[in-house]
């Protein structure tokens, strides 16, 4: 299975990749980490006539704190160097427990967080984590930067905000709140195969141990990551009981998901899945966030 | 006197080559001015070939030529039947289709061949292809096997009144009679899905002709060189001499690679002879899913009659067997399947009906386990289904109806998918389940554990499965042995390899003989210009079959080394002893001979020869056994469901075999793991989906789920030896061994962990999903 | 006919410079164009392992990516690992303890080894599995395979030998 003929560029500034896309257009693709686009490729799926090689600007790569205690990581980071950084494990824990979960070894080695978030892929770790996570998305284009929450950048399936002449350069993900904790949680039929459906979930506990806010953000239920408002509503102010988490879950899994059948689950099991996952993350979660301070 | 070099844990000759890349697998042959070929495959299942416009492809730079079925002429022909319908049984049905070598008027699969491109690589080939335009009429594709049969259907084969491909009907006693003295009657519907080998390695040919010597070489991903020689020659009209077949390191064969004369083993020699330019093709992994063959789709209606005891008194079968589009190979698995459903069972009566139907589907041939893990899938579920009936421990009703030891050779009565009575030449069959039982500590588990963990509220299931599986048929195969100058042994033999350690076993069984080193031993095998009789690799009958040989050939020249070296050391035959490369005086040492020198003086320059004598210290010969020596063993598992997602967790998993004469204990270890690996793929991750369009939507290794290794688990491999009485070194075959019980163990392990829900599996493979919906008793088939 | 790309590379220590398609998988150019068979390909969508390679130190998926993206980089094959007379300790440890079959997969996974190994030279038998999630083998069941790794981690913490080159 070999890929058609393409033109190849390897910017070294973002700039320049920049004016490769808005000279090609939709005839461009971006080549970030390859390991979701090059097996389309191969497979002939996709057959851009450009790709735009972004592995040689090193200004990409970076995983730095910020003055908040949050942290900025930069779109070309590797989803190995997330694996193994000491301030990915202090700060965001549940991004920590996130990336092991996405494919194989050698995918981590090569893999992004920006070309993970930019392809949109529902059943991404990184999708759901950098909702759940309250990420802001920096991107940047000829006509200048914006900033986009999460939750505002993925718009269906494979598809995001990015205009065809932009790119995700930056994340930015906020300090936890106190007495915070988070779990993600995942079937899949094999280890590291894409989820069946899967949760990440954050809870964060007032000074009485009351839940103050349960985000629960599932991967592999839709179309895109879904967001379990309904779920969040019902569990505001509640104590977290195994009650309280299993009519959560219940409503997460019946109202806030739209999980479709494929040959390796249908709906119905992926929102029985849902429902089980989501009461275990966030009983896991807050277990944790009672463990803060 | 040395050590027996049998039943050592020897370290593989064939490994440093493989460990550091340089072995030669098919795609590492590079000839200068070698051309690449890719093939335009059919989209659709069932469809209409109204037309083909090659002519944009012809003309993009790099194209060399592109060939259709038209362009082909007279040359244009299906492939021979490999295995014909069994002589020896009566009332055969059978319409012999064929595969082709491109799509001529109609596509019966999806992936179907249907023009080839020929370009200076591989990418422009791809890129001309897409330039091909078809023009194709899509029709109903046949893919439900019982609607297939049902008056009105489309038919795959228009010039057939149906899509009944075969009919067998077997019987031994008397069923009817059987089943009216029965105490307890079950019938059962067991419904088994296709599943692919998927060796990592692709096929792959490469062919060269060479206009001056008018000879013909061709390097093929295949179990049987052989026969691909032979059948070359007669298609292209050539002199078997003029053609040499080789199988170079294969990754991986596991049965498909025995399939012969798939359509591109029919073009791409074709293709070379004609441009006269070497021509490579290899298979990439999508294609490998659609135009290399599968097995194991069955559907089975079964009936069981029992006395309250527990007793088999008959069985009944009634089943469907999946072909795909055409049946090159015979009834060799529906024949397996009706030879496997008695199980290691004494079963007077039986009565078992086939019906191979015709699909829009690729073609099925055997994969590991060859439909005899279908035949025990069926005995095991009736039996434990029965067990539940009557109130009988699952191990004690199998103990009851296991033959016994004293039975043996068993008549079963029934022909085996090579052509003979089916007989069980050797067996002990409760020793080997009782040691499983005890490996696993089975009933400390039952009795202690596993009520312990369900009153924490942990579903454990245990099960345990024995089973038989047929190995070492015929019809032969051969060896030559020689003794070279330096000292060290030339073998060669016909089967190939795929990985299974011939040249490491087949060299113990000379060195056994001639008491050289194992790493002195070179093994040749697979090329048709070493060694030309013989059939293949298949039917876990390598080792048996070649393996005897060789240890024919090597005991005839070690009594031509024993005569030659009495003369020259003027000894008495049984004062010599070979070793350490030498014939030497067992108690004098410095009276001894070595090897390579007697090979010399075997083969003078000058002087006379005695009349009669053979140059040389060489032997051939050939082995081909009565019947097929019959392997068995048991496994047991213990594994955990967690009851709300269905995630299954294996904790422990035991194998006992008796495959007769080990000759390489860490081989056949190596054995039973893969086979073990590829049972729990078929029994929990692997399905091929069709759907009613007959299109594949798993065509990936994203999507088509073998395991890997944080599924498996760690096998607990023990042995039992019962010597087969069928050849000399006593060995029967083990390659299939560690897949054939693994879906009946499955079933039975998952049915007990769940027992409080009462649940009865009767298909395979399983996966969560499913699971789920028969737990919570939603059916949704 | 597009445009050719001058690329400069290292594999096993040699330098190579040779003008490629840019669509030219790595896999492809490290087997045809350079001759070295012993990466092998089997599946071309990133989920099979044999064609893993060392890119900078790293295992990654040949057959995901593009000769070309290598230029400036360097490459490790089985080939670079050892030699038929002078096995690495990993190529013996795979060979003591049976853990090659057909050797179709086993390249990929001595790669995948040899770095896995320099940064965890004491798995445990889960880590070990978890690091060769991502290599496939039909032949093995992957037992002797994790055996190999165990007694490799065993021997090279014995020997204190630096593990690649």
């Amino acid at each position: 299975m070999k890929p058609a003929p393409f033109d190849y560029y390897a910017p070294t500034t973002v700039e320049q990749a920049l004016a490769h896309l808005t000279e090609h257009g939709d005839e461009a693709k971006v080549l970030a980490g390859g390991q979701s686009l090059v097996p389309m490729m191969n497979f002939r799926l996709v057959q851009p006539s450009v790709l735009v090689d972004l592995n040689s600007i090193p200004d990409l790569a970076f995983i730095q704190p910020d003055e908040t205690g949050g942290l900025r990581i930069g779109a070309l980071t590797r989803h190995y160097q997330l694996e193994v950084d000491p301030l990915v494990a202090a700060r965001m824990p549940l991004l920590h427990e996130a990336v092991p979960k996405i494919g194989y070894p050698q995918i981590r080695r090569r893999g992004t967080l920006g070309g993970s978030l930019s392809h949109a892929d529902p059943s991404a770790e990184l999708v759901a984590v950098s909702v759940a996570l309250n990420g802001r998305f920096r991107l940047r284009s000829p006509r200048g930067e914006r900033w986009i929450p999460a939750q505002d950048f993925f718009i269906g399936l494979f598809t995001t905000v990015l205009e065809p002449d932009e790119l995700l350069v930056e994340v930015a993900l906020p300090p936890l709140p106190a007495r915070t904790g988070g779990s993600i949680l995942e079937v899949a039929r094999r280890r590291h195969d894409f989820a069946l459906v899967g949760v990440a979930a954050v809870v964060s506990l007032d000074g009485k141990g009351l839940c103050r806010q349960a985000r629960m953000v599932f991967l592999s239920a839709g179309d895109r990551p879904m967001e379990a408002h309904r779920a969040a509503e019902v569990l505001a102010g509640q104590a977290p009981t195994p009650e309280a988490f299993q009519a959560a879950a219940e409503i997460a899994a019946s109202d806030d998901i739209h999980p479709s059948s494929d040959i390796h689950a249908t709906a119905e099991f992926r929102r029985h899945l849902a429902k089980v996952l989501a009461r275990r993350a966030l009983d896991r979660a807050c277990r944790r966030a009672a463990e803060k301070e | 006197m040395t050590k027996t070099l049998i039943g050592q844990r020897v370290l593989r000759n064939e490994d440093p080559r493989l460990l550091t890349g340089q072995a030669q697998f098919v795609d590492d042959v590079e000839i200068p001015g070698l051309l690449h070929a890719a093939f335009l495959r059919s989209d659709h299942a069932h469809a209409r070939l109204l037309g083909m416009d090659v002519s944009a492809a012809r003309q993009r730079p790099g194209v060399v030529a592109v060939f259709t079925a038209e362009e082909m002429g007279d040359d244009w022909q299906p492939g021979p039947p490999l295995v014909s319908p069994p002589p020896t049984a009566k009332d055969v049905l059978f319409y012999s289709r064929r595969q082709v070598p491109l799509v001529k008027d109609k596509v019966r699969h999806a992936g179907e061949a249907m023009a080839v491109v020929i370009a200076e690589s591989r990418y422009i080939a791809e890129d001309a292809v897409e330039d091909i335009v078809v023009d194709l009429e899509p029709l109903e594709a046949v893919v439900d096997l019982e609607k297939a049969l049902q008056p009105g259907s489309h038919l795959v084969h228009d010039d057939l009144e149906s899509n009944l491909a075969a009919h067998l009907f077997q019987k031994k006693g008397d069923y009817e009679a059987a089943r009216r003295q029965a105490d307890l009657v079950l019938r059962r519907r067991i419904v088994i899905d296709r599943g692919a080998a998927a060796a990592m390695e692709n096929r792959g040919i490469v062919a060269q002709w060479d206009e001056k010597s008018q000879h013909l070489t061709v390097w093929d991903t295949t179990q049987a060189p052989i026969p691909i020689r032979n059948g070359l020659a007669a298609r292209l009209g050539l002199s078997e001499n003029q053609v040499r077949v080789i199988a170079p390191f294969i990754g991986g064969g596991f049965g498909p690679k025995m399939m012969m004369f798939y359509p591109e083993e029919m073009l791409i020699p074709w293709v070379a002879k004609k441009l006269k330019r070497p021509i490579k093709w290899i298979e990439d992994r999508r294609e490998n899913f659609y135009a290399t063959t599968q097995e194991r789709g069955q559907i089975h209606d079964v009936e069981i009659a029992l006395s309250r005891d527990g007793h088999i008194l008959g069985l009944k079968d009634v089943f469907l067997h999946d072909t795909g589009a055409y049946d090159p190979y015979g009834l060799t698995i529906p024949l397996n399947t009706q030879c496997h459903a008695m199980g290691p069972y004494d079963i007077k009566n039986y009565s078992t009906e086939v019906s191979v139907v015709f699909t829009n589907k690729t073609l099925v041939t055997p994969v590991r386990g060859a439909g005899r893990p279908q035949g025990i899938f069926v005995i095991e579920r009736l039996l434990d289904a029965a067990a539940k009936e009557l109130g009988i421990d699952p191990v004690e009703i199998r103990k009851r109806n296991l033959i016994p030891a004293d039975a043996f050779p068993y008549e079963h009565g029934i022909i085996d998918q090579a052509f003979s009575p089916l007989i069980l030449d050797s067996g002990n069959y409760w020793p080997v389940m009782q040691k499983a039982l005890d490996m696993i500590g089975y009933e400390k588990f039952v009795r202690e554990e596993q009520p312990r963990l369900r009153k924490e509220g942990r579903y454990v299931g245990i099960g345990i499965t024995p089973f038989i599986e047929s190995t070492g048929v015929g019809p032969y195969e051969g060896a030559r042995v020689t003794v070279e100058a330096s000292g060290k042994i030339h073998v060669a033999t016909g089967v190939g390899t795929q990985g299974q350690g011939h040249f490491t076993t087949f060299a113990q069984v000379v060195a056994e003989q001639l008491g050289v080193a194992v790493g002195d031993v070179r093994i040749v095998s697979g090329d048709t210009a070493e060694f030309h009789w013989g059939t293949g690799t298949f039917a876990s009958r390598g080792a048996v079959v070649a393996g005897n040989a060789i240890h024919a050939a090597a005991s005839i020249v070690r009594r031509k080394v024993l005569e030659l070296a009495s003369k020259q050391l003027q000894t008495p035959q049984e004062e010599l002893e070979l070793e350490g490369g030498m014939a030497r005086v067992a108690d004098i040492p410095d009276k001894s001979i070595s090897l390579g020198e007697l090979a010399s003086l075997a083969n003078p320059l000058r002087g006379a020869v005695e009349p009669g004598t053979e140059p040389g210290l060489e032997a051939t010969s050939y082995f081909g056994p009565r019947y097929g020596a019959t392997a068995f063993g048991a496994h047991a598992m213990i594994l955990e469901i967690d009851p709300e997602t269905m995630m299954i967790e294996i904790k422990r998993y035991v194998t006992v075999e008796d495959c007769g004469t080990v000759l390489n204990p860490l081989i056949l270890e190596g054995q039973i793991h893969g086979g073990v690996s590829l049972g729990i793929g078929n029994a929990y991750y692997e399905k091929l989906h069709f759907d009613e369009n007959g299109q594949l939507l798993n065509a990936s290794f994203a999507d088509y789920l073998i395991p890997s290794a944080t599924e498996m688990p760690r096998i607990e491999v023990g042995h039992m030896e019962t010597r087969s009485p069928l050849n000399e070194l006593g060995t029967k075959g083990v390659g299939e061994a560690g897949t054939i019980p693994v879906p009946a163990l499955f079933s039975q392990a998952v049915e007990n962990a769940l027992a409080d829900r009462e649940l009865e599996i009767l298909e395979s493979p399983l996966s969560p999903n499913r699971l789920y919906e028969l737990w919570s008793g939603k059916e949704a088939r | 006919m597009r445009k050719l790309f001058d690329l400069d590379l290292k594999v096993n220590g040699t330098r190579h410079e040779q003008a490629v398609e840019p669509r030219t998988l790595l896999s492809d150019f490290l087997r045809h164009d350079l001759g070295l068979t012993g990466t092998h390909v089997g599946c071309e969508h990133g989920v099979c392992g044999a064609c893993t390679v060392l890119l900078d130190g790293e295992p990654v998926r040949s057959c995901l990516l593009f000769a070309v993206q290598a230029h400036g980089h360097s490459v490790i094959t089985v080939e670079g690992l050892g030699a038929i007379d002078q096995l690495h300790p990993v190529q013996e440890a795979f060979r003591q303890a049976h853990g090659v079959q057909c050797g179709f997969c086993t390249p990929g996974i001595l790669t995948t080894v040899v770095a896995f190994l320099a940064g965890n030279p004491d798995p445990s038998e889960e880590e070990i599995r978890e690091a060769l999630s991502g290599n496939l083998c039909r032949c093995t069941g992957y037992q002797h395979i994790v055996d190999a790794v165990q007694l490799a981690a065993q021997n090279m913490k014995t020997a204190h030998e630096q593990p690649a080159r």
